[in-house]
């Protein structure tokens, strides 16, 4: 019999893939056989580790070393020094950013440590191509249990005693969801699946579709079997293509293993899955738009009521979850709803997927438990910010989300009260800024954002999203107007309570909580005419720090007579006479002159 | 007590209403009026532009209640201060992205978007950023877009796909892009547009309007080289009240005539009295077609909407229209020819004016079939809308004008001739003389009710002369296109088809005045049944003008100069994609 000594997992995500593991995986193949190993050490190409800044990602079992950032010039040295001599190579090992220790063990790392794999556990350790690896770490167990021994009633009562609430944004109880579609009269009903991810710097869905397609297919078989549905659409955005290929491998193996088909174990349940790509709007992650693109109409949302649990794809009876939320389901099935809810907080069960990103050390896919507090997201999973700087404020939950400032950064996180603090889970989207990071252009970032991806139907997204966008590119071109932040949250306002659908009840967020939290930098735009965080630059005015002497360089450089003050006191520059040209930064002795109010 | 009924109380007031019903209906029925725009009756509710928003106890946000539906035990408030400042923050940012051109635009003093504004008590616009540019779509001789005028409420997208189901138009590009055109920025001309008009009809603005030719009517009359005619179709009579504030159906032929007279027209014809021409050919056609084996069913061919859609949508079935000219064409050709000869005018100083209540019917006018008389028979189209305007811009008194007559011998039209302006109009004359003529004996009862009314498909069954003569009415394109997938799928039992392109017929073309809804439309038929009640005339075989034109001039119907002059033919339209 072959004996295998060691495996060697690859990480064949698309960030990693777009750094170079293709490379990497062939390179290791051909040397490995070159040297005569491909009897012992087996090379297998895995999905997303989350920890994408870092690398192509190498995991070498049994000992389960962690090697980052490979190159392909590396193999040579990792076959002859791991694979042959059994050393570690210390280069390649993971640095944590604050300590600069090395880090051989993956279980080790603060970036895994402090999260809870449940939706990412089989990711980076499975080979999404293959069914069996899925089965032998357990999956399509859930889907056999609820098959073959409970009833669909049961099922959703599972799920629904979970206490599992929708990933994608809302936080609707997917139980309560199941349910209504489950008791909606009809003999044809539909299950579908929204991929179409597109909040900007969220990517948990893809990981997971890439890493792990077969939790998601067995999650939507099982809520097909408890709502009484026999087909089922996942709806993949069209800039997924690996995610497409994956599903598609793992829908054609389900079907061969008889999970998807007819007469599934032999239960006289049949369910027939299809991949539908979406066109590239985001409006379409809407879930009443989602389904006119299926049935092949332009993506806008209609009204609710009815909702789609009464009337959904082609006006059937249609249950709507995300990704992540069809990921839940076979751990609630096989560890039964009590365990999954131990997880978590009161209202908010079970574990979360964030994305980090912006000015944050560790950038990458974190599963945490719900309640967890943002600090530790940031400073234990995250590695704190970048370059030692001061945390501003982290932006959560996408374009329908809000920015937090430091003094929330204790704030647990779950559905209730990130809502209550004014942003949203929305899919879980961490954006981390620091101290030069201008609020107001956040808050435009999102706009603009919005603004291009509303589907235009309704008056107040379509026009009022352009109007906050004009008024919040003038203040950051110091163009503001003296009730300017008025005419914000009267459109505001406004928007929220008239607009059509979520997107664009939900577009003003960022500019509301960036008021709410950060005004005094709106104003300090509008009054001023300076940004704080020499950010925009029209306003990019300089300051003059603790560090002034008073010298009086400054003041004599100073071309327009910006800078006032007493020879041997602290200078200050008069923000509406200067014309930022730096004289005054080059001439100071002390370093005292900086960019930024 | 009936469970299809439930309770709702609208500002205090209990109403009973059905469980269908949306908000916007409960309140209309407690007397709570509830402004809209992209909401149309007789459209499917889409809920977009977010005017008629109200307060639902109970619900996070406003709701739009033209899409919200009613349930037991609601309280709606339609008159709080959160529902009237988000209905006006809706109009302002409306109007922060139109044209601000009110006193100069077609549509001044009857654009919905206007009324809106004026009713909510909107003061100020507190945006000046961009507005939207597009160039005008003015390249078609029916109609022409605006989309700067445009709000985006879809009702000109729902009319075109839903009840015409040509689906010329569709929303394209996102956010403030957004724009309502047809597929790759086409022109109408360029897309397989009929030119049926219904869009221009439903716009609540001047986004869609017909294309405006008063000036070139303006330009003739005041040249004293030309003898300017015009010929009224059955329908405006019973519309163009409307345009001067009468009340809807308002009969008003003899005001019209008199106005027309006044604008400084030579001749006030009829087009009844070629109506009446058309069903001598038709009717004939007809006739020759059942006894010597042609193409049957015959399709009735002077919708000009009708008929582009059947050279675009069923090339292959062109065969079935009949080829007799619409009353418009053959009213153009008999003017330039026989009334020219006969009142010793040169045709080349004839213009010849047709009001009609129709957008189609301009394109009609240019096809380059219709010019029999060697020259342009019909030279202008105006519509009913234009023409109310001419009246207005003249200054003419229009509710004290003393009734006048219309001219001979093209005024001369019978009852027959009027009731085309209806859906099974055509139908009906053509029953009436087609049954005379077979049978030689006297009509007794000249009502063919089974082909009156609004319902998009009427069916009837004549005996005649020993045959079980079966016909077909429809009206509406969506509805003309189920007709057509029938008799393309040789699953049409009938011998004679009649298609209007517009609902209920001419009384609600594309040309005519807006708003119309299915009251307006049901006063417009009735008045144009009434018209035929009270003619002394009602066979179109019996117009003596039409029979002194046989007689002197035209001999046989189907004959050679009949033929030449008073028929066409088609071919395929290669026009959309």
């Amino acid at each position: 019999m072959q004996f295998i000594r060691a495996h060697v997992l690859v990480c064949g995500g698309t960030g990693c893939m777009s750094s170079g593991s293709r490379q990497v995986q062939a390179g290791l193949e051909d040397e490995i056989a070159r040297r005569g190993l491909d009897n012992e050490v087996k090379v297998v190409q895995t999905g997303c580790h989350g920890f994408c800044e870092m690398g192509p990602l190498m995991i070498i079992y049994p000992e389960g070393v962690f090697y980052v950032s490979v190159k392909a010039e590396d193999v040579p040295e990792i076959v002859e020094t791991h694979l042959y001599k059994g050393r570690i190579i210390e280069r390649l090992l993971y640095r944590e950013p604050l300590s600069q220790k090395s880090i051989p063990s993956y279980d080790e790392i603060n970036f895994y440590k402090k999260q809870r794999r449940i939706i990412l556990s089989n990711c980076g350790h499975i080979n999404p191509d293959e069914i069996n690896e899925y089965i032998a770490a357990g999956g399509y167990e859930a889907l056999g249990k609820a098959l073959t021994l409970m009833t669909p009633a049961a099922v959703t009562e599972e799920v629904k005693k979970s206490g599992l609430r929708g990933r994608g944004g809302a936080g609707f109880p997917t139980g309560m969801k199941w349910q209504f579609a489950r008791q909606s009269p009809g003999e044809k009903k539909y299950v579908v699946c929204n991929a179409d991810e597109g909040d900007p710097g969220a990517f948990m869905d893809r990981s997971v579709l890439e890493g792990d397609p077969h939790r998601v297919i067995e999650g939507m078989i099982i809520c097909g079997y408890a709502i009484g549905a026999d087909e089922g659409y996942i709806y993949v955005r069209a800039e997924y293509p690996l995610a497409i290929k994956r599903l598609r491998t793992a829908i054609a193996q389900a079907e061969e293993m008889g999970f998807l088909g007819k007469d599934v174990f032999g239960s006289g349940f049949n369910f027939a899955l299809h991949i539908k790509e979406g066109a590239g709007a985001f409006v379409c992650g809407e879930e009443t738009a989602l389904l006119q693109s299926i049935e092949g109409r332009r993506g806008m949302p209609r009204p609710r009521p009815p909702f789609p649990a009464v009337s959904g794809l082609w006006g059937k009876p249609t249950n709507i979850n995300n990704v992540e939320t069809f990921a839940n389901i076979a751990s609630i099935i096989v560890d039964g709803a009590e365990k999954y809810a131990e997880i978590g907080t009161e209202k908010s069960k079970g574990t979360k997927v964030f994305a980090l990103t912006g000015k944050i050390n560790n950038t990458g896919l974190a599963e945490v438990p719900m309640g967890i507090t943002m600090r530790e997201i940031i400073y234990d999973i995250g590695g704190g910010i970048v370059d030692g700087k001061k945390f501003k404020a982290v932006q959560i939950g996408g374009p329908s989300g809000g920015c937090l400032p430091e003094d929330m950064l204790d704030l647990t996180i779950d559905y209730d009260s990130l809502t209550a603090a004014g942003a949203m889970m929305g899919s879980g989207g961490l954006v981390v800024m620091d101290e030069t990071t201008c609020m107001v252009d956040v808050a435009k970032f999102f706009l603009t954002f919005t603004q291009s991806e509303s589907c235009g139907k309704c008056t107040p997204c379509r026009e009022g999203t352009k109007r906050m966008l004009e008024i919040l590119t003038r203040i950051t071109n110091g163009e503001g107007r003296e009730g300017d932040i008025a005419l914000l949250e009267d459109l505001a306002r406004g928007i929220k309570q008239t607009a059509l659908c979520g997107l664009g009840q939900t577009a003003p967020n960022p500019v509301l909580s960036t008021l709410k939290y950060f005004r005094h930098e709106y104003e300090a735009h509008i009054k001023d005419h300076v940004c704080p965080a020499g950010a925009c630059s029209n306003l990019t005015g300089y300051t003059i720090t603790d560090d002034c002497r008073g010298c009086g360089m400054c003041k004599k450089v100073c071309p327009v007579g910006a800078i006032a003050g007493e020879i041997k006191e602290r200078h200050v520059i008069k923000h509406k006479v200067c014309i930022k040209c730096g004289a005054c930064e080059g001439k100071c002795p002390f370093k005292a002159i900086r960019k930024g109010a | 007590m009936d469970n299809d009924m439930v309770n709702v109380t609208i500002d205090g007031r209990k109403v009973s209403v059905h469980k269908s019903a949306s908000v916007l209906n409960a309140a209309n029925k407690a007397g709570a009026k509830v402004p809209t725009l992209c909401y149309h009756p007789e459209l499917r509710p889409e809920g977009a532009c977010r005017v008629c928003v109200v307060e639902v106890e109970g619900s996070r946000t406003l709701v739009a209640s033209c899409v919200y539906p009613v349930s037991e035990g609601m309280i709606v408030r339609t008159n709080t201060d959160a529902v009237r400042h988000a209905r006006r923050s809706v109009v302002e940012l409306m109007l922060a992205n139109h044209p601000p051109d009110c006193l100069v635009c077609v549509r001044n003093k009857n654009c919905e978007l206007q009324k809106v504004a004026a009713e909510l008590g909107l003061r100020e616009i507190r945006f000046d950023g961009e507005k939207k540019k597009h160039p005008l779509d003015a390249n078609n001789p029916s109609l022409v877009r605006d989309n700067e005028k445009c709000i985006l409420c879809g009702r000109c997208v729902r009319v075109c796909s839903e009840r015409q189901g040509v689906h010329v138009y569709s929303f394209t590009r996102r956010g403030f892009g957004t724009v309502v055109s047809p597929a790759f920025d086409a022109g109408l001309d360029e897309a397989a547009c009929t030119y049926c008009g219904q869009c221009s009809v439903v716009c609540p603005t001047a986004a869609i309007t017909e294309k405006d030719d008063a000036e070139a009517v303006w330009k003739a009359i005041s040249d004293p080289t030309k003898h300017v005619i015009i010929q009224t179709a059955p329908s405006v009579r019973v519309a163009l009240g409307e345009t001067q504030g009468l009340a809807p159906g308002a009969i008003v032929t003899g005001k019209m005539v008199a106005a027309l007279r006044r604008m400084g027209f030579d001749k006030v014809f009829d087009t009844n009295f070629s109506a009446d021409l058309t069903i001598m050919e038709e009717g004939s056609e007809f006739i020759h077609r059942l006894k010597n084996g042609g193409k049957l069913p015959m399709v009735t061919s002077c919708s000009p909407g009708w008929v582009n859609l059947a050279e675009m949508f069923y090339p292959d079935l062109l065969e079935h229209l009949s080829t007799a000219k619409s009353p418009q064409q053959m009213f153009g050709a008999v003017a330039k020819t026989y009334y020219a000869e006969k009142s010793g005018i040169d045709p080349k100083n004839i213009v010849s004016v047709s009001a009609m209540p129709c957008t189609a019917k301009k394109a009609e006018a240019v096809r380059p079939q219709m010019r029999s008389s060697g020259y342009q028979d019909v030279d202008i189209v105006i519509t009913t809308r234009e023409l109310g305007r001419m009246i207005k811009e003249a200054g003419i008194d229009f509710a004290q004008i003393e009734e006048e007559e219309f001219d001979a011998p093209m005024g001369i039209g019978s009852g027959a001739g009027a009731i085309f302006g209806a859906t099974g109009g055509v139908m009906e004359a053509a029953l009436r003389t087609a049954y005379e003529l077979l049978t030689g004996e006297e009509l007794k009862n000249l009502d063919f009710n089974d082909v009156r009314g609004l319902k998009g498909l009427k069916e009837a069954s004549v005996n005649i002369a020993g045959v079980e003569v079966k016909v077909a009415v429809v009206n509406t394109l969506g509805e003309a296109r189920q007709m057509m997938e029938r008799v393309r799928a040789k699953e049409a039992p009938y011998h004679f088809i009649e298609i209007m392109a517009c609902p209920g017929g001419c009384i609600s073309g594309g040309g005519q005045p807006a708003p119309v809804d299915g009251e307006i439309r049901m006063k417009r038929q009735a008045s144009i049944y009434e018209i035929d009640r009270c003619s002394a005339v009602r066979k179109s075989h019996e117009n003596p003008a039409v029979k002194t034109l046989y007689a002197e001039w035209l001999g046989q119907p189907l004959g050679e100069k009949a033929h030449k002059l008073l028929h066409t033919h088609y071919h395929a339209q290669h026009r959309g994609i």
